[in-house]
């Protein structure tokens, strides 16, 4: 189906409209406000799935801002949407509208929502932005309203020191990770006098100032992605956050990993084959680094999850081992970049990009559901909850059946790509993976053991389900993850290929620009 | 040589804005930290434009010559109404760290465990 190029700013233009008028519509009444944000997140969506359809029948489709000619100098800003953009977009609308309808009851006893609902947004539009972006000085840009937004938001209850200080940490950890990649961005300008990742990708050199800012971009997304050792400050903000927050925060990390992605894959993609140092191809040099981190963030991520007692940084640590798995994919797609195991690598890390956010997206949502009936994180203090919360209770159990990779669920069916795959890269990097799999189950099983079963608490005894906004919400992704998990062939044919194949034939990102003339 | 200056102010900005960032106790010490990395970055970009004997770029009764390219300067200027705005953010953020703790020191503001 095809729709006007306009609709590709329209995507950022709707919820930063939006976040603007928020607080005139809060004026007149809060459920209308409520309402208008929700209307304004499903407008969205709805704009994101006619672009996708656009996008993945006919092709690349951009968008420019500013000087439609070629006359020197070209000051303009170019939105330029493929396969894998649209693939996030559609991450972060669901999540995003996922969230707003479980903050109707979940944040109802809250003040000051008219600034949550601007707040939320924002960071909306700033993922949108991030993703959808063809311009690196743009997507710094974009980098720091997601940062600003989602640290105001972490923050958002600064009656609880905790919060705060999450807030604080990764404010700081934001900030430097922006300004990192904004000399790296000078770096490029200076040398190729471009800020278009297609044109900037047609012209590099692999000299030694772009080793320099290929690492600093790097390093300053995976920190912002958070994988380890760049981590701290992951489960301090996930914990912290009011639970709608976490989920979308789960969002503008796998923005930021988009990221990588886009630099490693499209901007760094006509050297990855040159032979640098040590008679070695780039893609190897990076793809193992990559791997490294992975193994390492999914032995931390699920060893740190065993000792947690609380639930919401439990599920955070989840969250860092899930990120290393799919880090494990991509890493084998770029080590292996070529060959047909390489190619099954990128799909299961990228298929994996989306079921983390819905698994994790899920889990958080129950621990917000629990937070919600009893006032309580802490693991030690919950116990035989599933009497009283039955709703919840299926819920949790199809998310974290979800997250440890049991079929017939979706985390089954991209974990076992990655298996797969990283079992021809080494078979060592597949049995750890696995075994860290099983692991999360028995974290898991034990966190169910210990909420939901057990003899019923006094003090628990009078507690509800949670209200219909929150089963709602949580309902859908439930669903959403058993529909992948029946129909895994469905969502890879659809929408991981096109996107595997996007970050691939990079050549096709570039031509768009370069000799289509936009 | 004396061309290079502006690159060794910049290498030096960010350096010490690391320093900071990373030895520093005190919390408004840190967030100085990341006012100077900023400025380290700003006049990095600010240096890249500048070609020798250039005149600012405003067309409107130029004196003619050669004139400075304005992209870097319009990407400076963006990046430091962000760095405002990020700034503002934390120095608030410090501000309630305060009132909660009573403390502007790191080792002491550690509620989160691991």
């Amino acid at each position: 189906m095809n729709v006007p190029d306009y609709t590709v700013a329209l995507v950022v233009a709707v919820p930063l409209l939006g976040a603007f008028l928020t607080p005139l519509v809060g004026r007149i009444n809060d459920k209308l406000r409520n309402i208008f944000v929700i209307i304004v997140l499903v407008l969205n969506a709805f704009l994101v799935f006619l672009l996708a359809s656009d996008v993945l029948t006919t092709g690349i489709k951009t968008y420019v801002f500013g000087a439609k000619d070629l006359t020197y100098p070209i000051v303009r800003i170019l939105f330029e949407v493929d396969a894998m953009s649209i693939f996030m977009a559609i991450i972060s609308s669901i999540l995003v509208t996922v969230a707003v309808i479980y903050s109707w009851s979940f944040m109802k006893e809250n003040t000051g929502l008219d600034k949550y609902y601007t707040l939320i947004l924002l960071l909306t539009a700033g993922m949108l932005g991030m993703v959808l972006t063809g311009d690196m000085f743009n997507f710094f840009v974009f980098l720091e309203i997601s940062s600003i937004a989602s640290c105001a938001l972490i923050a958002f209850w600064t009656n609880k020191g905790e919060s705060v200080e999450a807030g604080f940490k990764y404010i700081v950890i934001s900030a430097m990770g922006a300004l990192f990649v904004l000399f790296a961005v000078a770096l490029l300008y200076g040398q190729y006098n471009a800020l278009n990742i297609a044109i900037l990708s047609n012209v590099i050199q692999y000299t030694f100032l772009d080793k320099i800012a290929l690492v600093l971009l790097i390093v300053a997304l995976a920190m912002k992605a958070g994988i380890v050792p760049m981590h701290m400050w992951l489960p301090d903000s996930y914990g912290s956050a009011p639970s709608s927050i976490s989920i979308i925060l789960v969002s503008a990390t796998l923005a930021s990993l988009y990221g990588v992605l886009r630099v490693i894959f499209t901007l760094y993609g006509n050297v990855l084959s040159v032979i640098a140092n040590f008679d070695i191809p780039v893609n190897v040099i990076i793809g193992w680094f990559i791997v490294a981190l992975a193994i390492i963030s999914i032995l931390i991520g699920v060893i740190m999850a065993l000792i947690q007692t609380d639930f919401k940084r439990l599920i955070a640590y989840g969250a860092v081992a899930e990120l290393g798995y799919m880090f494990l994919g991509i890493g084998t797609g770029i080590v292996a970049l070529g060959t047909a195991y390489g190619k099954t690598a990128l799909d299961g890390g990228i298929f994996h990009i989306m079921n983390d956010a819905l698994d994790v997206g899920l889990l958080f949502l129950v621990a917000g559901a629990i937070y919600y009936a009893t006032k309580e994180t802490s693991l030690d203090k919950l116990g035989g909850l599933a009497r009283n919360m039955k709703y919840t209770t299926v819920f949790f159990i199809i998310g974290f059946l979800a997250v440890a990779g049991m079929p017939p669920l979706n985390g089954f069916a991209s974990k076992l790509l990655i298996y797969e795959s990283t079992f021809q890269l080494n078979p060592i990097l597949a049995i750890v993976a696995i075994l860290c799999s099983i692991l999360l189950l028995a974290v898991f099983v034990k966190v169910f053991y210990s909420v939901f079963m057990g003899p019923q608490l006094p003090k628990f005894k009078d507690v509800k389900e949670v209200p219909k906004s929150m089963l709602f919400s949580m309902g859908i992704i439930a669903c959403i993850i058993v529909i992948f998990g029946l129909f895994p062939e469905f969502i890879i044919n659809n929408l991981v290929e096109p996107a595997a194949n996007a970050l691939i034939g990079y050549s096709e990102y570039i031509s768009q620009v370069v000799v289509g003339g936009v | 040589m004396i061309f290079n200056i502006p690159y060794i102010a910049v290498a030096a900005l960010i350096l010490l804005g690391l320093y900071a960032l990373i030895f520093k106790r005190n919390l408004i010490k840190m967030v100085i930290g990341i006012t100077l990395i900023e400025s380290g970055v700003n006049l990095f970009l600010i240096t890249l434009g500048y070609r020798k004997e250039s005149i600012a770029p405003i067309y409107t009764s130029s004196p003619g010559g050669v004139m400075a390219f304005p992209v870097p300067q319009a990407l400076t200027l963006t990046s430091i109404v962000i760095g405002v705005a990020v700034i503002a953010l934390m120095l608030s953020l410090v501000m309630h760290i305060y009132r909660h703790y009573g403390t502007l020191d790191v080792r002491k503001v550690r509620r989160l465990k691991e």
